[in-house]
């Protein structure tokens, strides 16, 4: 709407004009306030649901450092370290592969990110957790010969499953991690004579390993997470513990609390890991020298120093 | 003099854009020559197909004795395996235009990788010896600086050294001044007018005509893809034979 500057503010002459010390009122704001109010009371209701609620909170507590529960959190930590591992080491490899000269291997990094990114991750593990049947033996000439059956126990297929899983993922973010890597910085090192390998450890991976790290925090917060997917393959991680608890004593959502819990504090630990491993690593702001911010959302790290 | 240079009938399109249309050129030790021309004449083209950062349609590039990218195996170039290509490369120092300084190297760490890890080089003498290649561009001072901390002609300073601690045969730039604040190019033509004193081979890609018109050796001047004038920096620029050269040159010297 197009509007003539109303009299009260055209009409301030010269000679009225206050001196520099005129003290300045500030805005107020009352929406703040009542929507504030409004958003602690609902916090309140939900809280005091919860306390009234049928929920025996001294349960919880025990339960909280039961030596079943940590036993659990202590293998869905492992799963989750391990499977992350994989998931980093097959992501770099394909992703490295998606940008081969060579286009069978190019082909099958896609192959692989078209399956396995394709299809539930829930669907993967139990397919693991059952290659038996397709495969009764591993045989591996001089190397290894036994059943699947011992081969691949519940830890095993999770690690496989969560693995691959995320290494599907992590592919893909590489791939655009390596893309986002300036050309120059390449040709560079091919004119001061730097072989394809020599070019891609030493300069092309540190600064797409700097771009990446936000998303490797969220893949290490996911993954500690989708560890929970493995009580569904009879391997004994925290929230398997959790039920086999709760189907003899029938605490129920007292268990699922006590998971919630340690969920809560290890995703915790690993942001304020990740915290720092960005500080550390952004020391000399490569970022800067990319053109293509495509991760910016995540990048949460502060601009300059200190901002934190 | 001794050739450094040599390359013969250099063509290279682009889809189906030619944008080298059959180049000959040779540059003998010693000698700066300056590529002068407008904007898509090819310039930069020409000299990245010189070093190989891109392969020439046909033609070859002859440097100090070998053909870049290829050997003579009876009557035909046989490409070369790509180590063999780079060690080539790495006699030719290249300095860019956007400088493409390793953004997660230090000024010391950019200057010592080539030589420690192309040419294998203990790191203490490595860093001794790019102490005093920056010591020369000037850039000392700043050794352990990130690159993103360093102003445009700092960047290019050093990418001098870094290129220089190869120790090349001859030394390419590719437009150094053209992404520089007006205020910054100065000291990046200083450090390359010591080199051209110090006897530096260099083959300068460049919008300088004052620079070229005061260091350079021989001017060549392209429009187009060819090579239309070549000669001294006083005949070539102040008396151009060729129509199309003098309306290029009265407009940049305009």
């Amino acid at each position: 709407m197009t509007q003539s500057p109303t009299k009260s503010t055209s009409a301030l002459s010269l000679a009225d004009l206050p001196g520099p010390d005129t003290p300045i009122r500030r805005l107020h704001h009352p929406g703040r306030w009542l929507s504030g109010i409004a958003v602690i009371l609902l916090l309140a209701v939900i809280g005091r649901a919860f306390a009234v609620g049928q929920i025996q909170w001294p349960v919880v507590g025990e339960f909280l450092t039961a030596r079943v529960i940590i036993t659990g959190f202590g293998w869905t930590l492992l799963i989750s370290a391990c499977a992350l591992v994989l998931g980093v080491v097959l992501g770099f490899a394909f992703g490295i592969m998606r940008h081969s000269e060579n286009p069978v291997l190019r082909f099958a990094a896609w192959l692989y990110v078209w399956i396995f990114r394709g299809t539930p991750v829930l669907l993967q593990l139990l397919i693991w957790f059952n290659i038996a049947l397709v495969f009764p033996r591993l045989y591996i000439p001089g190397l290894v010969d036994e059943r699947m059956v011992d081969v691949v126990t519940p830890f095993v297929a999770a690690v496989l499953g969560l693995g691959v899983n995320e290494g599907s993922y992590l592919t893909e973010v590489v791939r655009g991690g390596i893309g986002s890597v300036d050309h120059g910085q390449k040709e560079a090192a091919h004119t001061l004579g730097m072989t394809p390998g020599q070019t891609m450890r030493r300069i092309i991976l540190p600064q797409t390993l700097q771009l990446i790290l936000p998303v490797l925090g969220n893949s290490a917060i996911g993954m500690l997470k989708f560890s929970s997917l493995a009580a569904t393959i009879a391997m004994g991680e925290m929230l398997n513990a959790a039920q086999r608890i709760y189907f003899i004593n029938g605490a129920v959502i007292e268990l699922l609390f006590v998971c919630a819990i340690w969920y809560l504090a290890g995703t915790t630990v690993l942001s304020i890991g990740q915290y720092y491993l960005e500080r550390y690593f952004g020391r000399d702001t490569a970022a800067t020298t990319s053109n293509r911010h495509w991760f910016k959302g995540w990048a949460r790290r502060p601009a300059v120093e200190g901002e934190a | 003099m001794s050739l450094a240079v040599k390359a013969v009938g250099i063509r290279k399109s682009f889809g189906s854009y030619e944008v080298l249309k059959g180049l000959d050129l040779e540059v003998a030790y010693g000698e700066v020559l300056c590529i002068l021309g407008p904007s898509g004449s090819g310039k930069s083209t020409f000299l990245r197909c010189i070093n190989h950062l891109e392969t020439p349609n046909s033609g070859y590039v002859w440097v100090d004795g070998a053909i870049m990218g290829y050997e003579l195996n009876r009557d035909a170039l046989q490409e070369l395996p790509i180590k063999r290509l780079r060690a080539q490369q790495s006699q030719l120092g290249m300095v860019f235009q956007h400088f493409n300084l390793f953004a997660h190297r230090t000024v010391l760490g950019n200057v010592i990788e080539g030589p420690m890890v192309v040419r294998g080089l203990r790191r203490a003498e490595a860093e001794a010896r790019a102490m005093d290649l920056l010591e020369q561009v000037g850039m000392a001072g700043k050794a352990l600086s990130y690159p993103s901390q360093l102003s445009g002609g700092q960047k290019q300073r050093v990418a001098i050294a870094r290129s220089l601690a190869m120790e090349p045969r001859v030394m390419l730039f590719d437009e150094p001044t053209s992404a520089l604040d007006p205020e910054l190019v100065g000291e990046v033509l200083e450090v390359m007018r010591n080199l051209a004193r110090g006897g530096t081979t260099m083959i300068v890609v460049t919008h300088e005509i004052g620079f070229a018109r005061e260091v350079a050796d021989r001017v060549v001047v392209m429009i187009d893809g060819e090579i239309r004038e070549t000669g001294a920096p006083g005949q070539v620029l102040s008396n151009p034979g060729d129509p199309r050269v003098r309306t290029f040159l009265s407009r940049v010297l305009a």
